[in-house]
């Protein structure tokens, strides 16, 4: 039923323009499946009857909805695109049509904020209730409400049209639901973090809508090179907690950990995906995971490797967290000195201004270079720039280990 | 992105200038604004919950004794020059959108009508997550 339900609701939404009463009808749908099917069987083709049923009833309440508003003599009324209330006829046409993607497409909208979108997906493509998306962003119900109700407003002013986008938009737009089912993924990974387990579900729903649109876009080299970005990231999630529930960088895990199966099917993923030639950055990124988790240990990283796909990285897009980790990588391959060169050129960047993790990079640069003094100072510094309670732990610690070396 | 904004009244002005010495329509208009500023972030989906503290009559400063058991002694701090009369906890997308939420609170308005233009300390929430990988 969950994979379903927004195929329901895309195929509603294709036909009627209104969002919130076509989230009505399908969960009326849903309900009457729930009655019926236990008793007279599941039908041949059960996303037909639901689309069936569901559109039925928004026939019902938009004639409702016309004979009110005739009563007030209203008359600027919205007909609905079809006939009131006759099923329509595309389903006999085109059984196998899938809408989720449409769905998709007008959930992460880019005229969307990122937080409207990541709510709009969450609720209608993952079918979340609006309690649980609100409780993963410990936020309270009636605000995670709004946010919701605000993004279906703002894709209605926008005019947007309820369809497919042209071949012209269709990149562009594609990236923005990429973009949106990241950014919910790493908010899932980021709080994998300690024993806080609810909020691991953001990163598993993000892997199967990923699935699911990999699944419409077989073809699609960027749509499998993020499937295999976050299928090798959560590879390594039991191995990010120490037992005090402090946080472990990666380059200090224990590998035994790992999820082997899931680094498996990322690796085929994005072999695949980069054997047909075209390159992106989810694919270069997905690549470099791809060569850190195939490594046996920290020391067998392929360094040289990670550093030619930063470099890569480096020139699709200016984005300086690429460029702070291309500075390790070239450390890595090169000695310190040259990570810490490459650093200079981010202090200039308003972006990264008082940001944690150039002073981070640069406390484990100087620690590398043995000047343990600049790498305390670093390393204090981070932590005292940074929001995230474990990162801060982590960086405190990091400080106090080379203090007390000194002494 | 979660902040905490906390609105620090001068505590030299509490006695004078405080609500309980307002004339009831100034009293009625402030809470009438902290009701519409409430409402309106939580229709902008950025309300995370907000407080009104008690006044620095009911403040206790609290110490440990050497055996563990309280010492309390009336507050505030002689040094203290100014007392949290509220907070708010909002969830927003940068930084700049918390210090505009800011701003509007500090035009809270007080006797005759006029904005207060109090002080609002902003300050980020530290989280559990991870941010980006140290």
């Amino acid at each position: 039923m969950r994979e379903l339900a927004p195929q329901v609701l895309g195929a509603v939404l294709r036909r009627f323009r209104n969002f919130s009463s076509a989230e009505d009808a399908v969960q009326e749908a849903l309900l009457a499946a729930a009655i019926q099917w236990p008793d007279a069987g599941v039908p041949d083709n059960p996303r037909g009857w639901l689309i069936h049923v569901a559109c039925r009833r928004m026939g019902d309440h938009l004639r409702t909805e016309i004979a009110r508003r005739r009563r007030e003599a209203d008359y600027t009324i919205q007909t609905p695109h079809d006939d009131q209330g006759s099923p329509p006829v595309d389903i006999a046409e085109n059984p196998d049509q899938d809408d989720t993607l449409l769905l998709l497409f007008m959930c992460c909208h880019p005229a969307l904020t990122s937080a409207s979108a990541i709510a709009l997906t969450l609720r209608a493509v993952g079918g979340l209730t609006t309690s649980e998306i609100a409780n993963a962003f410990l936020v309270p119900e009636a605000t995670m409400a709004q946010r919701i109700s605000r993004a279906k407003v703002s894709i209605k002013n926008s005019g947007v049209p309820l369809e497919m986008p042209s071949p012209r938009e269709r990149v562009e737009r594609l990236s923005s639901v990429l973009h949106v089912l990241y950014l919910i993924f790493n908010e899932g990974y980021a709080s994998s973090i300690g024993p806080d387990l609810q909020r691991n579900d953001l990163a598993h729903e993000a892997i199967r809508v990923t699935r699911a649109v990999r699944n419409l876009l077989p073809d699609d080299c960027e749509v499998a090179g993020l499937l295999a970005l976050m299928l090798l990231t959560d590879a390594r999630r039991a191995a990010r907690t120490g037992p005090e529930g402090e946080l472990i960088p990666l380059a200090k895990q224990d590998r035994r950990l790992w999820d082997r199966s899931a680094i498996v099917e990322g690796v085929a993923l994005i072999s695949n995906a980069l054997s047909h030639g075209s390159v992106g950055p989810y694919q270069l990124q997905a690549a470099i995971a791809a060569v850190h988790d195939e490594a046996q240990s920290n020391e067998d990283t392929d360094w040289p490797q990670i550093l030619a796909l930063y470099s890569l990285l480096k020139r699709m897009a200016d984005n300086p967290m690429v460029t702070l980790n291309h500075a390790i990588a070239a450390a890595m391959v090169y000695g310190a000195r040259t990570g810490l060169e490459l650093l200079a050129s981010l202090d200039a960047d308003e972006r990264l201004a008082g940001h944690y993790r150039l002073a981070a990079v640069r406390a484990h640069l100087y620690e590398m270079t043995g000047d343990h003094a600049a790498a305390i100072s670093q390393y204090r510094a981070a932590a005292g720039q940074t929001t995230s309670i474990p990162e801060r732990n982590y960086l405190i610690d990091q400080a106090a280990r080379l203090a007390t070396h000194r002494q | 992105m979660k902040f905490m904004l906390m609105m620090q009244f001068p505590l030299g002005d509490w006695k004078t200038k405080g609500m309980e010495a307002w004339p009831a329509q100034d009293v009625q208009a402030h809470l009438a604004f902290l009701r519409r500023f409430n409402k309106e972030l939580v229709e902008a989906g950025e309300f995370v919950r907000t407080e009104g503290l008690s006044g620095p009559e009911q403040l206790k400063v609290v110490r440990a004794k050497k055996d563990g058991t309280p010492a309390i002694t009336d507050g505030p701090f002689a040094e203290s020059k100014e007392v949290l009369a509220g907070y708010w906890l909002v969830d927003v997308e940068t930084p700049q959108r918390a210090y505009e939420i800011a701003a509007r609170a500090s035009t809270a308005p007080g006797p005759g009508g006029a904005p207060l233009y109090m002080a609002i300390e902003v300050r980020p929430v530290m989280m559990s997550s991870t941010t980006g990988e140290v």
